[in-house]
């Protein structure tokens, strides 16, 4: 016997010993766009403890892109890698699972939050200040608005460069938010991409008020959910005496009959199972932005910088769809003919309610709000029709919605007048006149919005509603095209707006962005096209990623 | 050989193309252009022509398939012409007389501005048309039945500045919809039974499809004919269309459109004949038109509309002998031919007449011009002896074959369809004559001077007459030598076709023919024929020709002035039609603003309001939403609970 055999020999022996605890077994390489992300976070906090304070914006801007192109490129090399079909599996511990669905969405908050970065990036729109190129973000955030800290901190050209460590922490969290295989796991990345968002929330440079009034709101009621989900969290763990989502299943299917004595008073309890995932559901609808956990999102939508809002707009959604379709279709599968009417009810109100109030919105940022409370509906319908294409139709939905609304937003920081970004809608009177290509670039979003065909929107719609009725609810793609009717009003009274009123003569002006801006505008326009024209192979790509590992 | 076909409808199609295209800088060349394509699309039929003479007489139809049109599963359309003995008849008369009036309109149309478009427009109407006669299958025939009606439509509007004209062109096209409408019904049915519409597998099947099939088809068939060749009850537009420039009435009356109805009962022979209740319907339309027109023509005393009414009831002619069925097919073709050539002479003589009287169109302000204007006098008269059926002339041939197919029909019908063709014949003469008299004979009724018999002419029309008096003067050659050429063909087109009955061995290979049972001699028709003949020319005579004529018309007869309104036609489907859709349209409206738009609008502010509503609820305060998550939370809950519990 060689040394070296020995030695392993020892090794085995003395890790089959009982009383040791086992190390943990973690599958570094399919977990590496989450450790990427995470570590770049880590290490754009040195550069901001370390770095000159002129160094650190080119420095986190280069970070940043690296580690979320990194991270893109890590996933598709895991998909390339059989991990979203036929190698998916459940990894670390049994804490984070690695199949199609997660791929795909990592994917996608990928592509959104490198986007996004574009889009924080942007120093040309807001006016030179004291010789200065300056962002979206406030110059100090802990300076008390419109106080003297807060002038000297604009004199002295300060800029808050701590938003892309905080977006790639965001990020992080969102990535394991899908892939979340366990309870715990899940309610430990929802606030790891929460708690950073409440403070981006916070950061805006002009109407700093409303951006923190926002940021509070935001935080308050965000607290109060999680509150909700964690009980809701301990509720199931009473009920199935395990988190891991398998486990979980396997009570809820009856296929476990040893009752853990501890537990013995709880466990089968099928009120605690009701009541507990009805709460943990609670939980991700209110980030979804479902009918009545929504009143959050037109108030934060509006007061935040606006780079935030259309980042915090198309990846949160993502990241709580993903969570919301492995909870329902892992965990609660067993549990469907319960949870489909409640989910039907709240599908309906969260389609007509965002479309109906959206009808007298008069700031186009609370229009984009109260449009993505009525897109978060549409999803909800192909999420509710429980087959793989239900599922596959949601992933695509989400990547079509996520580009267009990151196009979206953008678009609005170009629209400035003296106050900053000029959000009123009767200030875009005319815009097509004035700026025919800004115009139509949102003309084309808008029409994506309403599900014209020939943009992502269209196919999305299609895709989720066939699905929805191929389910068996049909009355609800009835419902679907009512409020997508409804929405349609509004999304077209803008682009009449633009393009048929009169020009206003104290009108905002369209800021020239840098290239940073427009590539992202270009990308969310190509997109948006894109899936619009030839949506089959995305289509494709989403239905071979729709199955769920458990 | 097969390939020329395509150019025959290419040429003009170039020329229309060109024309229409070309802009300005073609104005000054526009109308050699175009009657240079249309001469060249002539040549290349007379080539054609030539060439299938010298086969023999079965094998001389010629297939040439251009391109698949519309290749989808089991339906095939082709581009494809076929062209036999019965297209290329058709193709000979359409260019060839259709070049006369391309000749004719050099001079014509000299002083108008717009003399380029007109030739591109009278281009497209030739290229339709070949392309109607010329398709191998029902749809590309149904292409160039379309391209007809717009050319038409665009040719009768030609002087869109006057209002009456543009009304005309809009009638013309309307009233054709409906025939068109009946075409594409036929043609869908056709697809549905017999799987194609190409013209060989249809009208061979046709013996096997069922007789309500057959039926249902020839009678939408009909109803087709029935607008494109202006029969009752489609017959409306065609006074109208006189609005448009007179060449465009020698060509729609002569060689294109009104023969298109014609054809295509003609082509479909072998579904009329499976279906005897349509074929009825046909004989019946034919024999009603015949004496319509005949008597709407007595009464009028515009000289274009006095025609338009003996085209009518010459096409009337020719539609019942194709209803007649392979007695009466290759009869109502010849006459369809030398109608043509006299039909346009007449025309284009009646276009010489008002080009010489400043655009008057009353023949009671005409009279006496026969010394003015020898050459339109005698190509005139020469067309009028051919279309009463003078012995001896065109349409003497032609008409007394179909009066003697139509006794020849048989039993009670025999003798009520050929009674009616007889009656034809003596109003024709009579109207004809009335026509020749009042033009080129008696004194002369033009100038400022009122005839001395006639002291109370209208005052409007004596103003009218004032500020331009006209110099009857004889038109240029450019106008008479087509004119010359067509009296020629007038005159001996039907002699020359029954000669060795000639036209009849050229067409039974493709249409059949049989004789009948006459229980008339051929001697006994054509002498009944004469008499008839003799009798309606001499009561114009009497009434026209030995009197002198009022300048304005007497009131005449009831039935006299309902003639003078087309025998009231305009004023039933005012009554029967215009009126009812006016009502139906009225409804709609009204529902459409009270029940539709009430509904819509209605939402519209119902969501508008519950929208005002709702948004109250977001009134800022985190509490608020705090409770909204907390009631949403609870109710979620229930209805989990609620939905185990159910």
């Amino acid at each position: 016997m060689t040394h070296a055999a020995t030695v392993h020999s020892l090794w085995t022996t003395a890790a089959a010993a009982p009383d040791k605890i086992p190390s943990p077994d973690i599958e570094y390489g399919q977990l590496s766009p989450t450790l990427i992300v995470l570590g770049a976070a880590i290490v754009g906090v040195l550069i901001e403890a370390f770095l000159p304070r002129r160094q650190r914006y080119a420095a986190q801007l280069f970070v940043s892109v690296v580690a979320l192109a990194a991270a893109f490129a890590a996933v598709i090399g895991l998909a390339a890698g059989d991990y979203g079909t036929s190698k998916a599996r459940v990894a670390a511990m049994g804490a984070i699972a690695v199949d199609g669905p997660a791929l795909f969405l990592q994917g996608t908050i990928l592509l959104v939050a490198l986007v996004a970065v574009f889009t924080f990036a942007e120093r040309r729109l807001d006016p030179v200040a004291h010789g200065n190129r300056v962002d979206s973000f406030a110059a100090q955030a802990a300076a008390v608005p419109g106080g003297d800290a807060e002038k000297a901190a604009v004199k002295a050209g300060f800029t808050t460069t701590e938003v892309f460590p905080l977006v790639l922490f965001a990020v992080g969290g969102m990535l394991v938010f899908p892939s979340a295989n366990d309870l715990l796991t899940l309610f430990v990345a929802l606030e790891v991409f929460s708690l950073p968002l409440y403070v981006l929330c916070a950061l805006a440079r002009r109407h700093r008020m409303l951006s923190q009034e926002a940021a509070v709101k935001y935080f308050l009621l965000g607290a109060f959910s999680s509150a909700f989900l964690l009980f809701g969290i301990a509720l199931l763990y009473g009920y199935a005496g395990t988190v891991t989502y398998a486990g979980i299943a396997d009570v809820v299917d009856g296929q476990v009959r040893n009752v853990t004595p501890a537990l013995a008073g709880t466990m089968g309890n099928d009120a605690l199972l009701l009541i507990g995932g009805a709460m943990v559901l609670m939980g991700l609808l209110f980030k979804i932005g479902a009918v009545p956990f929504h009143m959050w999102t037109p108030d934060v939508y509006q007061g935040a910088p606006t780079p935030v809002t259309g980042f915090m707009a198309a990846a949160t959604k993502v990241a709580a769809f993903g969570a919301l379709l492995r909870l329902l279709y892992v965990v609660l599968p067993g549990l469907r003919w319960d949870w489909r009417p409640v989910m039907w009810g709240v599908a309906i109100v969260t389609m007509l309610g965002g479309a109906i109030v959206a009808v007298t919105q008069t700031d186009v940022k609370r229009l984009l709000a109260y449009s993505s409370i009525a897109h978060a509906g549409f999803i909800l319908a192909g999420v509710i029709a429980t087959t793989p294409e239900g599922i596959s139709s949601v992933l695509f939905y989400l990547a079509a919605y996520s580009f267009v609304t990151l196009g979206a937003f953008a678009v609005v920081t170009l629209v400035r007048d003296a106050g900053g970004e000029a959000t009123h809608l009767s200030k875009w009177a005319g815009l097509g006149r004035r700026s025919p290509l800004v115009a139509a670039v949102f003309a084309v979003f808008l029409l994506a919005f309403a599900g014209i065909p020939l943009t992502s929107g269209f196919a999305g719609k299609f895709a989720v509603f066939k699905a929805a009725a191929d389910g068996g609810a049909g009355a609800l793609v009835v419902i679907g095209v009512i409020s997508s009717a409804i929405a349609a009003f509004f999304y077209i009274r803008v682009i009449v707006l633009m393009f048929f009123s009169e020009p206003r003569t104290d009108g905002p002006s369209v800021a020239v962005p840098s290239p940073l801006t427009s590539s992202a505008i270009a990308i969310g326009v190509a997109v948006t096209l894109v899936l619009g024209v030839a949506p089959q192979y995305f289509l494709d790509l989403a239905s071979q990623a729709g199955v769920f590992v458990r | 050989m097969e390939n020329l076909i395509g150019f025959l409808v290419a040429a003009p199609l170039l020329g229309a193309a060109l024309l229409l295209c070309g802009g300005r800088r073609l104005d000054g060349k526009g109308h050699y252009i175009g009657t240079l394509l249309a001469a060249a699309s002539f040549v290349i039929g007379a080539v054609l022509f030539a060439e299938m003479l010298g086969r023999g007489e079965h094998d001389r139809a010629l297939h040439s398939k251009v391109f698949s049109w519309i290749p989808v599963g089991g339906f095939r359309a082709d581009v494809a012409f076929q062209l036999d003995q019965l297209s290329m008849t058709f193709v000979l008369l359409i260019t060839g007389v259709g070049t006369l009036i391309h000749i004719y309109s050099i001079g014509y149309m000299e002083h108008d501005e717009r003399r380029r478009r007109f030739f591109g427009y009278l281009n497209l109407f030739l290229a339709a048309m070949l392309l109607l006669v010329l398709a191998d299958n029902y749809l590309l025939l149904y292409v160039g039945w379309e391209g007809v009606g717009l050319a038409s439509y665009l040719l009768i509007g030609f002087w869109q500045h006057k209002p009456s004209a543009a009304t005309a062109a809009k009638k013309a096209f309307i009233v054709n919809r409906v025939g068109d409408v009946g075409l594409s019904i036929a043609i869908m049915l056709m697809f549905t039974t017999f799987g194609t519409f190409t013209f060989a597998p249809v009208l061979t099947d046709a013996d096997h499809a069922s007789e309500g099939k057959l039926t249902a088809i020839g009678l939408m068939l009909l109803l087709a004919a029935c607008g494109k060749s202006a029969q009752v009850p489609l017959q409306s537009w065609l006074g109208d269309a006189m609005e448009g420039p007179t060449p465009v009435s020698a060509l729609i009356h002569a060689a294109t459109m009104v023969t298109a109805g014609v054809y295509l009962i003609t082509r479909s022979g072998p579904i009329f004949e499976g279906a005897p209740d349509a074929q009825a319907a046909v004989v019946t339309v034919g024999a009603v038109t015949l004496l319509f027109g005949a008597i709407v023509g007595c009464a009028k005393d515009d000289i274009k509309k006095a025609l338009a009414g003996s085209t009518m009831s010459q096409i009337g002619y020719m539609i019942l002998a194709a209803g007649l069925g392979p007695i009466g097919y290759v009869f109502a073709i010849m006459h369809l031919v030398t109608h043509g050539f006299f039909k346009a002479g007449l025309f284009l003589g009646a276009g010489s007449v008002m080009h010489a009287m400043n655009d008057e169109v009353d023949m009671r302000k005409y009279g006496g011009l026969r010394t003015y204007m020898p050459i339109t006098f005698v190509t005139f008269g020469l067309g009028y002896l051919a279309i009463i059926g003078f012995p001896g002339l065109s349409g003497f041939w032609s008409k007394d074959k179909i009066i003697e197919a139509a006794f020849a029909k048989g039993g009670t019908e025999g003798w009520i369809l050929g009674g009616a063709a007889l009656l034809g014949a003596a109003i024709t003469a009579y109207y004809m004559t009335r026509v020749m008299l009042l033009t080129f004979f008696g004194e002369k009724r033009w100038g400022t001077t009122p005839s001395p018999d006639e002291p109370s002419a209208e005052p409007a029309a004596e103003s009218a007459g004032a500020h331009a008096e006209p110099h009857p003067h004889e038109s240029p050659k450019s106008m008479t030598i087509p004119m010359i050429v067509l009296a020629v063909g007038s005159v001996f087109a039907g002699g020359l076709f029954s000669l060795n009955d000639a036209f009849l061995t050229w067409l039974e290979p493709v249409t059949g023919h049989s004789h009948g049972d006459s229980p008339l001699s051929a001697a006994a028709v054509t002498a009944g024929t004469m008499v008839v003949l003799a009798i309606g020319v001499a009561l114009a005579w009497a009434q026209y020709g030995r009197r002198p004529v009022p300048r304005t018309a007497p009131r005449g007869s009831l039935l006299t002035r309902a003639a003078r309104r087309d025998l009231l036609q305009d004023d039933f489907n005012h009554v029967a039609l215009v009126k009812p859709g006016q009502y139906l349209t009225r409804g709609l409206v009204y529902l459409d603003h009270k029940l539709v738009d009430g509904v819509v609008n209605g939402t519209a502010a119902s969501v508008g309001g519950l929208s005002g509503r709702l948004r109250r609820l977001q009134n800022g305060y985190a509490r608020t939403y705090a409770v909204s998550m907390f009631g949403g939370t609870a109710v979620l809950i229930a209805a989990t609970l609620l939905m185990r519990a159910v």
